[in-house]
């Protein structure tokens, strides 16, 4: 399992890491965590010629509380966000999903932002950063930055809005205070993707959900909203009739993969089963 | 996991404690000589270019970008190396018109599965090696590949087209031909009219061993002796095929298996890759390495299982057997492995268990396919035949409407009965499946369970519970070598050992068995150090190095206690009755006043004694020793048994099943094993732990699956699932000890123990969880999607090929990750 030869670069700013994007364009990487590249490159599946390590880079790393958001740095690993006590009081949607991701060996190693940025549909942190209506920071070259929204960052499989000569900095995740979460992860051995998962976070008031978000894992090239689902919880009590009704509408909209852990028909079957247990559970908590 | 096993009370020998294994340090900290690990001066290293084409036509071979690349040394073709490569033998011709293509290391002219070897590139890094590998340009011409076994039967596409057919041996064992039963036909057409006939037809999936350390060989031919160092399980009998099949003298080679990180069958093979390291160095004259990536350990080292088995059971109304038939289908993939054929072929001894069954016929066809090889993995042939009949036992109770577990009784061998002689022809020496299953059963809490099981039925619980029984036997030892001979199995059964006595009071044995994990240097030092009477640091175990233990037949088929143990016995006894004369003549006593108890021989009836390391002083010195003795006390044994030992037990799942989704949660596993004496309780609850965990994992992780074009989908370890702690449950573990009268300490084998008895127990509680939605059968591994398919009837208990694509998540490129 050894890796093609390429050039590796440490930048310790990130102007330094955007000039090194320029100059080398498609035929650079970059690398922070490594959980997902390093594979790539032993198994030989991909061989850039440039690995630009971002790992340096000190402003990326750290969570921080700002205004009515919180903001996760790119490079902060999983291990951070699933012990940080401002993304359990504001975000325990990621809480509770980053928990369910991989071991806890990747989570030592792998961040958040790169996960995000490999846009894996099957990719944990994806379904609750989009549930969560999370905003991606995406620096340019020439010093700028600008901000996509969830909806828009998901392009496909393994494609985001990133551009070639753009880095991922931050993500900002609109406080869900108080909102009740949960993370319904399906899968046959504990260390794989997710077959299917589905991310829920809603607000309840008096045993009445005002508002709910419901994030899908798997169920399409990139993670999905169920918002036939969130529409219809809406209002409903938090009941296993009520949810189970919503629910219903799960895969509505999706185009899950067929492969050996599933079909795509037993999927969308799952993705019913899942969000009414992710709801409910949600709502229980 | 928890080990809840009774302990004997208080060992006051080595023989039952719970020592703690001394080799474990080195082997988990890996400061030791892993293969990998070992650097000569001078080394080389070799990559290998693999084909991706099922069954394909080498049209060219283009090198020489890849010898021109930095540091490499050369780059070798099947033609380039020609007959110098040697042959690859198949040491097991289950017939004697078996049809067995030639395997040659690297062939030159056409590809046979996905992942031969079509060409090697050496060079002075393993990484430019690498690199270089993918600069050689082959051109194929795709033939059609014959790839699902049945299909294959009916030789339309053949796996190689020269020998004319797919079909490469039928062996049959039928009881009426043999004397040893009555005609299987006349039961199960009696059985028609008057009684029950259970038919079924069962998959055993494909495996892949999985070993943790990648196999790797070291080729050192700077010496007179050429030396090969391998990850492997088997160094004497690779040392035999190498000298028998490439033309170097067998006193020229010496083959070191230094640590070796596991096997599970899966090193029992002689390989291409050991073949070409030998090949290649030799011609270079400089040390060579190649150590293969998982990517290709998953692809091209030999696979296990792959069978269809299809059963027919006849029984009285009453439940009691009449005849058993038994016609497998079996895959070896490409080519005829080492031993190949003869694993299937070992479960004709085993379909029968522990039943008496008084008309039994067994056939096995082995069918060559495009597809990797197929060999020994963990249980062999005993675990396809437990599954089968256990799978049996509880269809004929369902059909029947009695309880599984009282079918079985009807049907065993009362421990009364023994020995028993079998419809296959064994003889069983002891048993005590009764014994077995009560406390099994006591422990499992069957009647609570069976109850809630009911409850839950009643109610419609969304979670349905599911009882399986596995009660298993299985034959041990992989000997005598007479038997062995008799099923044309190209070597012997016995095991050698040795004991030196050395002067400052350390004790060497060597073994001829060994060990890739299994804790033989700590169970063996019990063994020498109570016999002997020395301490147990004083023993020194020694194996693995044709120049050190230099007799051996190796370690497999759960044999190195039951049978190189008894050769350290018999060698320790030979060293005691050595020494005895020399205790005589330093005490000034006749010989048949000396006593031996606890490295101690003594004058009967004085306190006048001299310690057996005392005498191995003064046989160093030979100052003082009886007249004409030759100065030496070691001694070495090889022990070959009467008959193979037969460990039992009774094993007891409980799944629960969310017919929601189909995902299976194990309740609790039970068993009680009958594993006759036991040396060290600690290693038998890991190899008990191990074995169960890699049965359930048959049963709901592990498959391999190929797509149409006949490549490996499963081909990394996202989508070949092999189980982790945080996957299982804590096991309940006991087990019993009716002595083995096979051997004289009483021992039988365990290595294999938990894989054979734990899959169908699984399967068995998966469908008893769901036999109300109509199912009977859920095809292995019992995937959630295939649970939730049979549950809502669509494919014949699931068995609708799920989709045979891998997972994307490593084809795309990742930008930040």
């Amino acid at each position: 399992m050894i890796p093609a030869q390429f050039e590796y670069a440490a930048p310790t700013s990130l102007e330094e890491a955007l000039a090194l994007l320029a100059e080398h364009g498609d035929e650079a990487k970059v690398i922070a965590g490594g959980q997902s590249l390093l594979p790539v490159l032993r198994m030989r599946l991909n061989a850039p010629e440039h690995v630009i390590d971002i790992g340096r880079i000190e402003g990326l790393r750290g969570i921080r509380e700002d205004g009515d958001a919180i903001v996760i740095g790119a490079t902060t690993t999983h291990a951070t966000v699933l012990t940080d006590p401002l993304v359990a009081e504001h975000a325990a949607l990621l809480t509770k999903a980053v928990h369910h991701l991989a071991d806890a060996q990747i989570r030592h190693r792998g961040t958040f932002g790169g996960a995000l940025a490999h846009a894996d549909p099957a990719g944990d942190m994806g379904a609750p950063a989009l549930a969560l209506g999370a905003e991606f920071v995406i620096a340019e070259q020439g010093g700028g930055t600008r901000t996509v929204g969830a909806d828009d960052f998901f392009v496909d499989l393994f494609e985001t809005a990133i551009g070639e000569d753009e880095l991922l900095t931050e993500v900002r995740i609109p406080k869900h205070t108080g909102w009740g979460a949960h993370y319904e992860k399906f899968v046959r051995v504990a260390h794989q993707w997710p077959i299917v998962a589905v991310a829920a976070t809603l607000k309840a008031e008096g045993g009445t959900i005002t508002e709910a978000r419901v994030g899908l894992t798997n169920m399409g090239s990139t993670p999905l909203r169920a918002r036939a689902v969130e529409q219809s919880l809406t209002g409903q009590p938090a009941t296993e009739d009520a949810v189970r009704a919503a629910c219903e509408a799960a895969a509505e909209g999706t185009n899950p993969p067929s492969d050996l852990n599933g079909d795509a028909d037993y999927r969308r079957h799952l993705a019913t089963v899942l969000s009414r247990r992710a709801v409910l559970a949600a709502a229980a908590g | 996991m928890t080990v809840t096993e009774d302990r004997p009370a208080a060992a006051t020998g080595e023989i039952g404690r719970d020592r703690r294994r001394k080799e474990d340090q080195r082997l988990i900290t890996g400061r030791t000589r892993w293969t990998d690990n070992i650097q000569l001066t001078g080394m080389l290293h070799m990559a290998m270019v693999r084909s991706p084409f099922a069954h394909a036509k080498i049209v060219s071979i283009d090198t020489s970008a890849a010898k021109a690349a930095t540091n490499v040394v050369d780059v070798y073709t099947g033609a380039d190396l020609g007959e110098s490569q040697g042959v690859l033998i198949n040491a097991w011709p289950i017939t004697p018109d078996q049809k067995t293509p030639v395997h040659l290391p690297m062939p030159a002219d056409r590809v046979a599965f996905a992942g031969e070897i079509v060409a090697a590139v050496v060079a002075r890094t393993a990484a430019e090696a690498r690199d270089a590998a993918e600069l050689v340009d082959v051109e194929y011409e795709e033939l059609p590949a014959a790839l699902d076994m049945k299909e294959a039967l009916r030789d339309e596409v053949l796996a190689h087209p020269d020998l004319g057919s797919n079909k490469s041996a039928l062996w049959v064992f039928d009881s009426a031909e043999a004397g040893t039963g009555g005609n299987v036909d006349d039961a199960i057409a009696a059985a028609r009219t008057d009684g029950v006939v259970v038919e079924r037809e069962f998959r055993q999936n494909r495996l892949i061993p999985a070993f943790m350390e990648p196999r790797s060989t070291v080729v050192d031919p700077t010496g007179e002796q050429n030396v090969m160092y391998s990850a492997t399980q088997v160094p004497h009998i690779l040392r035999f095929a190498l000298a028998a099949t490439t033309g170097v003298p067998e006193s020229k080679i010496r083959v070191v298996a230094p640590d070796v990180g596991g096997g599970f069958g899966g090193k029992l093979q002689v390989t291409p890759e050991e073949w070409l390291t030998w090949c290649i160095a030799r011609r270079l004259g400089k040390p060579l390495k190649y150590t293969e990536t998982r990517s290709e350990s998953l692809m091209a080292a030999h696979h296990g299982r792959d069978q269809w088995q299809k059963l027919t059971m006849a029984a009285d109304k009453d439940g009691t057997l009449t005849g058993f038939k038994i016609e497998l289908t079996a895959d070896l993939g490409a080519y005829v492995a080492v031993v190949g054929g003869g694993v299937p072929v070992l479960g004709a001894f085993m379909f029968n268990a522990i039943y008496k069954i008084p008309a039994y016929h067994f056939a096995c066809q082995t069918v060559l396919t495009n597809k990797t090889w197929v060999d020994a993995y963990r249980g062999a042939g005993r675990p396809e035949a437990t599954f089968g009949v256990e799978r049996m036992m509880d269809e004929l109770a369902h059909e029947l409407g009695m309880d599984p577990m009282e079918v079985r009784r009807k049907n065993w061998i009362r421990h009364d009965e023994f020995p028993y002689t079998t419809v296959s022809g064994l003889e069983y020496d002891t048993g005590n499946y009764e014994a077995a299953t009560e406390e099994a059963m006591a422990s499992f809490g069957y009647d609570e369970l069976r109850a809630e099981q009911q409850r839950r039925r009643e109610s419609g619980d969304r979670v349905q519970l599911g009882i399986g029984i596995s009660t298993f036997t299985e034959m041990c030892g992989l000997a005598p070598s007479r038997v062995l001979g008799s099923l044309d199995y190209g070597a012997g059964g016995w095991e050698n050992a040795s004991i030196r006595m050395l002067a400052t009071g350390s004790v060497e044995v060597t073994t001829g068995a060994s060990a890739h994990g299994q804790g033989h240097e700590t169970a063996f030092s019990q063994i020498v150090a109570d016999r002997l009477g020395v301490p147990f640091e004083s023993v020194e175990i020694l194996h693995g190095d044709t120049q050190v233990a230099s007799k051996g037949l190796d370690t497999y088929g759960s044999r190195s206690l039951t049978v190189g143990g008894e050769a350290l016995v018999k060698a320790a006894d030979k060293v005691i009755e050595k020494a005895k004369p020399v205790a005589a003549h330093l005490l000034e006593a006749n010989v048949d006043d000396i006593e031996f108890e606890a490295g101690t021989f003594s004058v009967r009836g004085t306190d006048q004694g001299i310690s057996i390391a005392d005498v191995a002083g003064a046989v160093f010195v030979a100052h003082n020793l009886p007249e004409g003795m030759e100065p030496s006390i070691d001694a070495d044994a090889t022990y070959d048994p009467v008959n193979f030992s037969f460990p039992h037990g009774t094993h007891l799942c409980a799944a629960e099943v969310d017919t929601e989704t189909g995902a299976i949660k194990l309740r609790k596993y039970t068993c009680v094993d009958d594993i006759g004496n036991v040396i060290n309780p600690l290693i038998v609850a890991g190899q008990v732990h191990g074995g169960l965990v890699q049965g359930i994992a048959q049963a709901l992780f592990e498959d391999a699956v190929f797509d149409d074009a006949g490549t490996l989908v499963s081909a990394s370890f996202v989508d070949y699932l092999v189980p982790t702690a945080a996957d299982m449950i804590s096991f309940d573990v006991h087990h019993r000890s009716t002595p083995s009268l096979t051997n004289t300490l009483g021992t039988k084998g365990v290595g294999e123990a938990g894989t054979i008895a734990s899959t169908p127990a699984v399967v068995n509680a998966i469908v008893d969880a769901v036999r109300h939605f109509g199912v009977n059968d859920i095809v292995m591994p019992c995937t959630p999607e295939r649970v939730w398919r049979a549950i809502n009837g669509s494919g014949a208990g699931g068995a609708d090929p799920t989709t045979g694509d891998a997972m994307p998540h490593f084809d795309a490129e990742g930008e930040q990750a």
